[in-house]
């Protein structure tokens, strides 16, 4: 076969040619992966969730809800419920705070208040320090405790927090996260807010009131 | 202020090279003389502001308004090159000593991964226009502070009695392993 | 040179890593344990094999003077959908490599192969480079991501097997540059002798 001259022709008929082959290649596997990678970003949100409530019978993620932070931005909230009955939240929080830019976390609460637990969903703290803030050694610490008595302050800081060795900050960064969760959701009022508002059909702030009254 | 953190954080502490291995190739490519250096840095500098502010704007206007970002690599890379192409036509016309001061690193610069890197990391740390251009300002500077830093290293070096096994690109690695040990020393100022 | 030994050179004589010194950038950014290097490694062999076949196949068809940016576009094509087809099926692995995937683009390696070898040469030739070729350099990065997990965490394959912390540096971005320095000298050595 004789290679093919460079006309001016032949090189836009070419490149032409391989642009179209390529977009409609392009568009048929991003057609055949959109479904997947939808449902790989949900599975990973709900994995976060189911980590950090108690069990649930319902999805959280389409009951989901938002509350502000008092800082001009709002956290989502999933609510988790068995049978009905509230068991608790997962919260969506972040800090600005961290070693090296944001830190994401889903925070999970009981009912009341009380950590149920926590996982770290973004991060770019130091590998082998930072890093250590979702492990069980650091975050044990935090389940069970109610963020109403349990000063969420590291030891350094005169609270009961115990920071990891050689990342104080991140420590720091991972309380103040946990914090503005809990404001959020618990300490501001916008909870009792929330589920006494009116204008809401939704059928989560119907159990919430009812969770609310006990 | 907010101009001057993203400048600290691409220059120093999160630098392209050194802390993101973006544009390692020639990092060890053209760091064997100063003057070399000094060269591929204008180049890059030159290419990576152009390079965000195209791909920023081809991204906003054309890829997301018609909902195909997954066509993102293919459109900036195509953008990159034939950017390299137009600033090396436009160089030799309009300025001849730029052209012979620039000119034999710009072919190098379409398969420089900083500059892809950086038109993606504009996107993806949901930057604005503004901000983009003076991130990849700032990143191009970092770029030209590490490559300039190695090749003054290296060019002491040359004298230096070094094991044969460890010539060349081993020891280059080595060194420029010890300069990011020394740029870690900035992590944790913003 | 025979079939085998152009399926071969890509692991020893012509590593791309080691020897060649190219495609420098994702070596060392995603090495910081075995699987991570080895993930890199296979979705850049996959890029490799697709565009060397495409290239080898068409390039009697494409004039001279357009040859360079047709290879990027067959290249890019690629690229995308390794990115598309990780992010639907090992999302855990993409979010860990990142920017690096869409970078494939940029690998010195890919392009200098469907340039340098493919477009001059017929399809099984072309294909069992790029597959040695691709091989190789996943074979580099696995040895140094797992030389960097074992110094640096004391641990191979996420399983440890040293209590406590391993020499922290090894995973940060020096100890990539300062373990890919001597691995190469390392391999100089042996090569030598």
């Amino acid at each position: 076969m004789a290679k093919t001259e460079s006309t001016f022709k032949n090189m836009v008929l070419t490149l032409t040619l391989i642009a179209f082959v390529a977009a409609t290649c392009l568009g048929f596997v991003y057609e055949l992966t959109k479904k997947p990678i939808e449902m790989s970003a949900l599975k990973k949100k709900l994995d976060a969730i189911k980590l950090v409530v108690p069990e649930f019978t319902n999805n959280p993620d389409e009951e989901v809800f938002r509350v502000a932070t008092g800082e001009g931005d709002s956290l989502d909230v999933y609510p988790a419920k068995k049978d009905g009955v509230l068991t608790g939240y997962a919260v969506n929080t972040y800090t600005k705070s961290g070693f090296s830019g944001d830190i994401r976390i889903m925070a999970g609460f009981k009912p009341d208040g009380t950590i149920n637990y926590i996982t770290v969903l973004e991060h770019k703290e130091t590998p082998g320090l930072g890093t250590k803030m979702d492990e069980p050694a650091f975050k044990n610490q935090f389940i069970g405790k109610n963020p109403s008595d349990f000063v969420l302050r590291v030891n350094k800081d005169g609270g009961p927090v115990d920071a990891i060795t050689a990342a104080t900050i991140s420590s720091r960064a991972f309380c103040d996260a946990v914090q503005r969760a809990y404001n959020s959701l618990f300490a501001s009022g916008q909870w009792d807010g929330n589920s006494g508002s009116t204008e809401s059909t939704d059928p989560s702030d119907e159990s919430k009131k009812e969770k609310n009254k006990e | 202020m907010e101009y001057i953190i993203i400048v600290i954080s691409a220059v120093l502490v999160n630098n392209i090279v050194l802390a993101q291995f973006l544009g390692v190739c020639p990092f060890m490519g053209v760091s064997n003389k100063v003057s070399t250096a000094v060269g591929m840095s204008g180049a890059v500098t030159f290419v990576m502001v152009l390079a965000a502010i195209v791909t920023y704007l081809i991204y906003t206007l054309i890829l997301e308004k018609l909902g195909i970002v997954f066509m993102q690599t293919i459109t900036y890379i195509l953008i990159i090159a034939s950017l390299v192409q137009m600033v090396e036509i436009v160089l030799k016309k309009i300025s001849q000593p730029l052209y012979q001061a620039l000119g034999i690193f710009l072919p190098l610069i379409t398969t420089n991964c900083a500059v892809l890197g950086v038109a993606i990391l504009v996107i993806k740390k949901e930057f604005n226009l503004i901000e983009g251009v003076v991130y990849s300002a700032a990143t191009a500077l970092g770029f030209g502070l590490a490559l300039i830093i190695l090749a003054g290293i290296r060019e002491q070096l040359e004298l230096a009695d070094i094991p044969k096994g460890v010539k060349g690109a081993p020891v280059a690695l080595i060194v420029a392993g010890i300069l990011a040990l020394a740029f870690m020393g900035f992590t944790g100022i913003v | 040179m025979n079939q085998l030994q152009n399926f071969t050179k890509g692991f020893f004589r012509e590593n791309p890593l080691f020897v060649l010194v190219l495609g420098l950038c994702p070596a060392l950014a995603t090495t910081t344990s075995a699987i991570n290097g080895l993930g890199m490694g296979i979705a850049t062999t996959f890029v490799l094999l697709g565009s060397n076949t495409v290239v080898s196949l068409i390039s009697k068809l494409i004039p001279d003077k357009v040859r360079i940016p047709s290879f990027i576009v067959i290249i890019a094509s690629f690229v995308t959908i390794v990115d598309l087809l990780m992010n639907a099926y090992v999302p855990e692995l993409y979010e860990k490599l990142g920017i690096f995937i869409p970078l494939i683009v940029v690998n010195c390696i890919v392009l200098g192969r469907a340039e340098a070898f493919a477009s001059k040469n017929d399809l099984p030739t072309a294909f069992l480079d790029g597959l040695g070729m691709g091989l190789g350099f996943t074979m580099a990065l696995g040895i140094l991501g797992a030389f960097r997990e074992i110094a640096g965490s004391g641990a191979i394959f996420n399983y440890k097997f040293i209590n406590g912390d391993g020499i922290l540096v090894f995973v940060l971005a020096p100890g990539a540059f300062i373990a890919l320095g001597y691995l190469i000298a390392f391999i100089n050595r042996i090569r030598k002798t």
